[in-house]
């Protein structure tokens, strides 16, 4: 039922000064790239990805940006949450060599799909685009799949200097892919759905969300389709079709505005 | 058709209920600024129902033009929910859907969740009155008064906007109600209070369109509920002409309204019924 569940908090990390990942007791199934809305009693509730999936518990890694955000960044093991889910599709991993290029953020969704390709011996190679050096998190997590690492920062403190799509391009060009799985910027995103020419693609995106089970419609984009429901993982066929993609996004009122 | 609130805050979602079997669609309420609504939760699950607080959010009017314009290139009914404070917003505000094309206004006198708006303006029976006689005189197409449940004089209301020569009254929005979450000891939803929805609300409805329908003459469409077709053939022998479906596209996904229409016509055929107006307020005695 789409109530929240409360759960305790068993853990809590920073993974860099802003970016904090908080592990809960959770037994119920979720799969990489599904979601959860996450309820800060008194506060807000807002979608997250899972970024750790075990039996018994699972976890949320995410960015102090707003309100609840900070008010997560701030609690410690012991203290509750609601959360309500699973929401959403997750990704589809097919094929035997798959390239995924993650931003900001995004990384932390996409580690649970890289660790659970690679534990199917499929072949990852993984771009992780930061804008800077002390962002960077997840790095070791998932260089110790066996995935190939390429770090990017916008200002080349560490590994190339550049965006993660200007890698992604490269490596395009150099070798061959079964499919491209990517989370992060959608700006970022729609340069890499351009670029990644005959290679399958999915892409996970982020909206404004109310409900969480398709009723609302906040969240819809193109023809209805709720990020929520039949999203938040895309893949290229609908997202080309999507003429939202990439250009605007709704606010809480429902009005447009440009990402 | 659609009812507003569900699915309804663009063109695009709006065209999607459409071509899932639809006749019409019901905007989300518009006002005339843009208004960000509650914050989350807004929405949740209950064992028999829906619970929300939404708060009326909405991009505003000046924002909704394009919306509604690409649904009429789409040839796709719509009826234009609005909501104001005053006489002179809810005018202002059915000029400009008018404007844009909409086919008909629906006059949001019922949401039970915000302040100075909806139900607070609809329990008043001489502020519907006044209201929607002055929104029928500034607009050619048809006007429909949403009406709430959370009423003792539901009937005087109803009788108010006929007074006011509305051309439909809409019964019934949500009912009232909260829900306390026992482990964190506080309401869920962030306005505390919210309006219930789905199956639950069902018999609350129907009692209201029957008591209604009794009671005038103006058409009522039927609202609260209908998840199947035997519930809107429920709707349609206490007095409604036409229902809405809203949280059905949750409990039986976007087609509920051709999985509906099917049950509807399938009931027909077994009972012997070929017009659907054969139905209408036939529980009446």
């Amino acid at each position: 039922m789409n109530y929240p569940d409360i759960v305790k908090i068993i853990e809590t990390k920073e993974e860099n000064k802003s970016t904090k990942t908080i592990k809960f007791e959770h037994k119920e199934k979720i799969a990489p790239g599904q979601f959860y809305m996450i309820w800060v009693p008194g506060v807000d509730e807002i979608p997250m990805s899972v970024s750790y999936i075990n039996k018994k518990t699972k976890a949320i890694t995410f960015r102090k940006i707003g309100e609840a955000t900070n008010k997560l960044f701030k609690l410690e093991k012991n203290d509750k949450i609601g959360i309500r889910g699973p929401y959403g599709n997750g990704f589809k991993i097919k094929g035997k060599n798959i390239l995924f290029v993650g931003g900001g953020t995004g990384i932390a969704t996409l580690a649970t799909v890289i660790e659970h390709a690679t534990k199917q011996k499929i072949l990852a190679t993984a771009v992780l685009g930061y804008k800077t050096k002390d962002e960077i998190f997840f790095e070791k997590r998932i260089k110790k799949t066996g995935a190939q690492v390429y770090v990017t920062t916008d200002d080349g403190t560490q590994g190339y200097k550049g965006f993660a799509t200007e890698k992604a391009e490269e490596l395009i060009g150099k070798n061959k892919y079964d499919l491209i799985l990517t989370c992060g910027p959608e700006k970022m995103m729609k340069k890499l759905l351009e670029i990644s020419s005959k290679t399958p693609l999915q892409a996970s995106l982020e909206r404004y969300m109310k409900c969480g089970f398709g009723i609302c419609g906040q969240c819809c984009i193109g023809e209805g389709l709720r990020v929520c429901h039949e999203g938040p993982v895309f893949d290229k066929k609908i997202l080309k079709k999507i003429q939202d993609f990439g250009i605007y996004k709704k606010d809480a009122s429902g009005k447009k505005i440009p990402i | 058709m659609l009812s507003s609130g569900i699915m309804d805050e663009d063109a695009g979602s709006m065209n999607r209920v459409f071509k899932s079997g639809a006749g019409a669609v019901v905007t989300k309420s518009i006002g005339i600024k843009p208004r960000e609504g509650y914050l989350n939760p807004t929405a949740i699950e209950l064992e028999h129902g829906i619970i929300n607080a939404m708060g009326l959010p909405n991009p505003g009017i000046n924002n909704f033009s394009d919306e509604i314009k690409t649904l009429k290139t789409l040839k796709i009914p719509v009826v234009g929910s609005i909501f104001g404070s005053n006489s002179r917003e809810f005018v202002q505000l059915a000029e400009k859907m008018q404007e844009y094309g909409a086919d008909a206004i629906e006059l949001n006198m019922s949401c039970p969740h915000a302040k100075g708006y909806g139900l607070e303006i609809g329990s008043d029976p001489k502020l519907v009155k006044e209201i929607t006689s002055n929104v029928k005189k500034s607009v050619k197409i048809p006007v429909f008064v949403k009406i709430s449940p959370n009423l003792t004089n539901i009937v005087e209301i109803a009788k108010a906007a006929e007074s006011a020569k509305a051309d439909a009254v809409v019964a019934i929005n949500t009912v009232k109600a909260m829900k306390i979450d026992l482990e964190t000891k506080t309401p869920v939803l962030s306005n505390k209070i919210g309006g219930y929805s789905g199956k639950a609300i069902k018999p609350i409805g129907v009692r209201c369109v029957y008591e209604i329908s009794k009671n005038i003459k103006t058409p009522v469409i039927g609202v609260g509920g209908i998840t199947t077709g035997e519930d809107a053939i429920e709707y349609f022998m206490a007095g409604a002409s036409a229902v809405q479906i809203g949280s059905a596209v949750y409990y039986r996904g976007i087609d509920s309204f051709k999985k509906i229409c099917r049950e509807i016509e399938k009931w027909m055929q077994k009972h012997n019924y070929k017009d659907l107006s054969e139905l209408i307020g036939v529980a009446q005695i």
